[in-house]
């Protein structure tokens, strides 16, 4: 793939995300625009499933399966909340996962920044052919790498435990790509003050270049959220153990167990997911960013 | 350590006698740019390494095993390679993939370009319909499988519910093993249209919009103009987003998962379930092995293909 195509989608990432919401800034009206007529049902065909997960969640129990099913509930009930908190373990879970994305974050944003400052800025050798390989892993993809993992982790003893989920999320090769490429657009300049005030390198990291990093760390945190948080098919692999279960592995085993229990199953649903949608809705730009640059993931 | 600055200032003089004693700290300067060096990128590259070129290469030495993970490995050489061609099995989930990745990857570059069109407009709501469009992103595959099912429910489904109230005949989307790959598709679309959107919109401000201007004076309606000049800016993004929609439908396997499980009649079972069941079900990782391996070489076999196919054209374009 040319780099090319990179440069471009990087570069105009920031724009898109940081492009004003239309309309709200200038207060003058402007006239009817033909494309309501084709984004107006195409949002609300979006948001349809989001609606039905709500209602669902909060209908009678009974209702769900009667035929032919209605398409409001008759009274709004927590039912599928209560029965979701007392009867499953969902809070577990939900501990868990924040532990599992809390960690994961934390570890990406050391690690990954340090690794790209590092290859951004420092010589040192073998630091071309360190790079190289670090980006190369992206082209491996993950499927191949669970049967060994796996029996990697068995054999350390990690199996079946938080740390499991948490080991694969410490650092990525997307992170430290990330971190690369804004430190490279950063004025060496603002190091080179540190330094002739006698900073060691460390200390221009932490102090001087850490500090202007935040909106790449802002995308960083977002994607290793978004990447722990939903991450099914690792934790599905290597935790078997329902008190280390992570929220999506939890929900995504209700259907082998409650297969019925619609309102309890979308209760969990909404619990899994709705702490992502508010993020997204108070950090719209960064999210936006973040969909842009993972278009390098791995 | 503050002379670990000093990689990069040149020495201003040199003389004949202290020409060793400056080779000699210069080697020593090295060594330690070398040591600080490593010491930031280490850690997080050893983490990402050894969880990589390690496993990958453990995981070519078990594809020429068989193996259950209890009782010895026996060496099979090319056995599971040769297996798995004439597994009837495998081509099902190979077939199944190839069909969802023809369902999907079209229709999720086609919808991107159009989301993107339209909401690269400064009209009223654009906000409201940007969050709509994108914030099924951030749902989860589990939730999203677990909302297929219930919406998609043959019973008491919505979809169905509305069909039947058109007076339309009902469906058994996942229960129907011609229909169960359909749903899946729609499904993903509806969770990955914002990905093919946000990159089209991000290309879409790329265009000089002087060309477009320009266009517009030589009297180029809309239309000619988003053919003639958008859309030939916009082909190495298209480029770029096929192949990274193509291997991520090939890789399809969380939506299975949550839905179908593989079935009806093995009619979802895709490369990556098919592989999961023989790994992780019949702890056959040899063999499962094998299929990863299968699916990488896919994987680098269509991406490859792309690249040339593009770049041919491009020449001939040129």
């Amino acid at each position: 793939m040319s780099t090319n195509v990179f440069e471009k989608v990087v570069t105009s990432s920031e724009r898109v995300a940081t492009r004003p919401e239309g309309g709200r800034r200038q207060k003058r009206r402007r006239g009817f625009s033909g494309w309501h007529f084709f984004l107006l049902p195409v949002a609300v065909l979006f948001l349809i499933p989001f609606i039905q997960m709500l209602l669902a969640s909060l209908s009678p129990a009974r209702e769900l399966v009667t035929f032919p099913p209605p398409f409001i509930p008759s009274h709004l009930t927590l039912d599928g909340y209560i029965k979701l908190f007392t009867d499953t373990d969902v809070l577990l879970w939900f501990v868990n996962t924040v532990i599992v994305s809390a960690i994961s974050i934390l570890s990406n944003i050391v690690l990954c920044s340090l690794a790209g400052y590092g290859f951004a800025r420092l010589k040192f050798a073998g630091r071309t052919f360190g790079f190289f390989a670090i980006v190369a892993t992206i082209m491996i993809p993950t499927q191949l790498l669970m049967i060994p993992t796996y029996i990697l982790f068995s054999k350390l003893g990690l199996l079946n435990g938080l740390g499991a989920a948490i080991v694969p999320w410490l650092a990525t090769a997307f992170g430290i790509f990330l971190m690369r490429q804004f430190f490279l657009s950063l004025p060496a300049e603002i190091e080179e003050a540190g330094a002739i005030d006698g900073c060691n390198k460390l200390q221009i990291f932490f102090r001087i270049v850490l500090p202007l990093a935040k909106p790449a760390l802002a995308t960083l945190a977002i994607f290793t959220l978004l990447s722990s948080w939903n991450d099914l098919v690792w934790p599905l692999i290597a935790i078997n153990n329902d008190q280390a279960f992570t929220l999506q592995l939890g929900i995504a085993n209700f259907q082998s167990t409650r297969h019925t229990e619609w309102s309890l199953l979308m209760a969990g649903n909404l619990v899994a997911t709705l702490p992502l949608i508010l993020f997204f809705v108070f950090a719209q730009r960064q999210f936006i960013a973040t969909m842009t640059f993972s278009g390098i993931k791995g | 350590m503050s002379d670990t600055m000093s990689t990069g200032t040149a020495p201003g003089a040199t003389s004949v006698s202290t020409g060793a004693a400056q080779r000699r700290s210069r080697r020593r300067r090295g060594r330690r740019a070398t040591l600080t060096g490593w010491g930031f990128v280490g850690p997080a590259a050893i983490i990402i390494l050894g969880l990589s070129f390690f496993p990958a290469g453990w995981a070519f030495l078990l594809s020429l095993q068989e193996w259950d993970g209890f009782s010895d490995a026996e060496f099979v050489g090319t056995g599971n390679y040769t297996d798995l061609i004439s597994d009837s099995d495998f081509w099902n989930a190979v077939w199944n993939t190839f069909g969802y990745t023809l369902l999907f990857v079209p229709a999720s570059v086609l919808l991107g370009l159009f989301l993107a069109v339209a909401l690269n407009r400064k009209i009223r709501f654009i906000g409201f319909y940007r969050t709509a469009i994108f914030v099924p992103f951030v749902a989860s595959t589990a939730a999203t499988g677990i909302l297929s099912t219930y919406l998609f429910s043959p019973q008491y489904g919505v979809v169905n519910n509305v069909l039947r109230v058109l007076g339309l005949p009902q469906q058994g989307w996942l229960a129907d093993p011609h229909q169960a790959m359909l749903v899946i598709a729609i499904m993903s679309l509806w969770g990955q249209a914002a990905f093919t959107t946000v990159i089209y919109l991000a290309a879409l401000q790329d265009v000089p919009s002087e060309l477009i201007e320009a266009a517009r004076i030589d009297g180029a309606n809309r239309w000619q103009t988003f053919w003639r000049i958008v859309w030939p800016h916009l082909s190495p993004v298209t480029v770029f987003v096929a192949i990274w929609q193509t291997i991520t439908a090939i890789q399809l396997f969380d939506l299975v998962y949550t839905t179908t499980r593989g079935g009806p009649l093995g009619a979802t079972k895709t490369i990556v379930y098919f592989l999961y069941e023989k790994a992780f079900h019949s702890l056959q990782f040899g063999y499962g092995s094998a299929a990863a391996y299968a699916l990488f070489a896919l994987t680098l076999i269509i991406t490859i293909g792309v690249v040339i196919y593009s770049r041919r054209r491009n020449l001939e374009a040129f």
